[in-house]
């Protein structure tokens, strides 16, 4: 299970690359797209829509099911993967690169402090 | 919840890396790398499946014959031996107890292959009903392994493991014959729309059989595939399934099953005065199939809306890998059946677009 050392996680299975200003990058984790299996449609936000933390953002659907994406921080949407409405399998491809989500603003940075590093997902994304 | 139950080809599921899953009370493979690849390797090169969860039957004895004629809807009595025949089997009230394939052996002496979910009750309702009737039931699912080969490349794999020529055995008949150096009921049957055979063979030969299988496949494009991709291809191709297209309350008439009811046929079988009925006053319900346009997978259960006031319920659903889009089935008011249909999903109606299955060209069965 790929769980890269410079990202946060949620125990949603999604992960957060912080930028250095105020932006982050969002996607769903190796243990989350080995979960659903063939990830086969990807519902995603517009640029510009705002979320509060925990609140649903999109829809990544399998063969086998739908799972909400839940936002990890208070933030708005700054650019969202257009390339996986034709491509939604680069989510199981390439999880942290290819296969991001959306790229947010964040609103509030004190709720990074809530988000989990490498070690507290690793006891989340046990088999 | 019992322990669940495993097949012969448990271990070499679980070390090949099959995920396994809960079905019917099975341990079974939904799938080992991936859904979408099986499928697709099925549809241009082979596939193979454990489906030895299935269960099986025998039904032998001086009135087999004319009793399988009265417990089954299709035609018995008209076998040959070495046919196989599709069969449903109804309630008095033209409900379906299972569908099934019907194997005949010799005079009076049948082989049934049976839904897993469905065995016990099966094997139980054709015990009730065989009443009065010299003939002799039993359950011999655990004595059999079964497994698909399925896909344009089949015969191809096949060739080099049976001295037999395989390929030129008929769609819908079988074959007592050695695969590698396994004895195997070699059946020219499956559920996915490819040539191909389904073999039965002794749990004691299944291991050696896959892995002779798989030896042969492997320069030609051979996957393991599990239950996930089986059910995909079968939608792709419109084949029912049981507890979806048909069920206790979905009949042969409106699940578009009826060329399998031989209403014609002398035996005044279970379930014939009821089918005959609603054929007569026209049904009130029907399956009807759908592509969605969209790669956005309806589910089972979701509501189906109809613009003449009409409606209904998907009960298959899935992603055609072939087609790159959302299909499925749903069964609606009869009377809709040429309306305009939609359905909701989380909350946006999508519009459904009606599909005379299969979804695809399947190459001629021939």
């Amino acid at each position: 299970m790929n769980i890269p050392e410079n990202l946060k996680y949620t125990k949603e299975h999604e992960w957060i690359k912080l930028l250095d200003d105020g932006e982050a990058v969002v996607g769903i984790t190796d243990f989350a797209q080995n979960s659903l299996g063939d990830i086969t449609f990807v519902e995603v936000p517009e640029a510009g829509d705002t979320f509060t933390e925990g609140e649903a953002f999109g829809v990544v659907e399998s063969v086998k099911a739908a799972s909400d994406l839940y936002m990890p921080l208070d933030g708005e949407v700054l650019s969202a993967n257009e390339g996986l409405e034709d491509a939604p399998e680069k989510v199981n491809q390439s999880p942290y690169e290819d296969g991001w989500i959306v790229k947010i603003k964040i609103a509030n940075p004190d709720q990074i402090a809530g988000l989990l590093d490498v070690s507290g997902y690793q006891e989340i994304a046990k088999d | 919840m019992s322990e669940l139950k495993r097949t012969p080809l448990y271990e070499l599921n679980k070390a090949r890396g099959g995920r396994m899953v809960d079905f019917v009370g099975w341990e079974m493979p939904v799938q080992f790398e991936s859904i979408v690849e099986e499928h697709k390797a099925t549809r241009h090169a082979a596939g193979l499946f454990d489906v030895s969860h299935m269960g099986e039957a025998t039904v032998k004895g001086n009135q087999a014959t004319v009793f399988l004629d009265h417990a089954l809807t299709n035609d018995i009595g008209g076998m040959e031996t070495g046919r196989v025949v599709y069969s449903l089997m109804c309630y008095e009230n033209g409900g379906v107890v299972d569908d099934l394939l019907v194997y005949k052996e010799g005079d009076n002496d049948y082989l049934l292959c049976l839904n897993a979910s469905n065995t016990e009750k099966d094997i139980a309702w054709l015990r009730k009903v065989a009443g009065g009737y010299d003939v002799e039931i039993a359950d011999v699912s655990s004595e059999y392994a079964l497994v698909a080969l399925q896909g344009p490349k089949a015969f191809d794999i096949l060739s080099h493991l049976s001295g037999a020529n395989l390929r030129e055995l008929k769609y819908y008949w079988f074959s007592h014959e050695t695969v590698g150096s396994a004895p195997c009921l070699v059946s020219r049957t499956g559920y996915t729309g490819e040539k191909g055979v389904e073999l039965f063979v002794k749990p004691y030969y299944a291991e050696e059989l896959v892995e002779d299988i798989l030896r042969e496949g492997e320069g030609l494009g051979l996957k393991l595939a599990g239950l996930g991709s089986r059910d995909s291809l079968r939608l792709e191709a419109g084949y029912s399934l049981y507890g979806h297209e048909i069920s206790e309350s979905i009949s042969p008439v409106q699940a578009n099953l009826m060329w399998t009811v031989k209403l014609n046929k002398e035996s005044d079988f279970i379930g014939k005065k009821a089918l005959l009925e609603e054929k007569a006053q026209g049904r009130s319900k029907c399956i009807v199939f759908f592509r969605t346009g969209s790669r956005r997978i309806v589910r089972p259960g979701a509501k189906v809306v109809c613009d003449d006031g009409g409606g209904g319920e998907v009960v298959s659903g899935t992603f055609s890998p072939i087609l790159n889009e959302a299909i499925g089935s749903a069964l609606i008011d009869a009377r809709s059946a040429k309306a305009d249909w939609a359905v909701d999903v989380r909350g946006k109606a999508i519009p459904l677009i009606p599909v005379k299955p299969p979804f695809i060209d399947l190459r001629p069965q021939g």
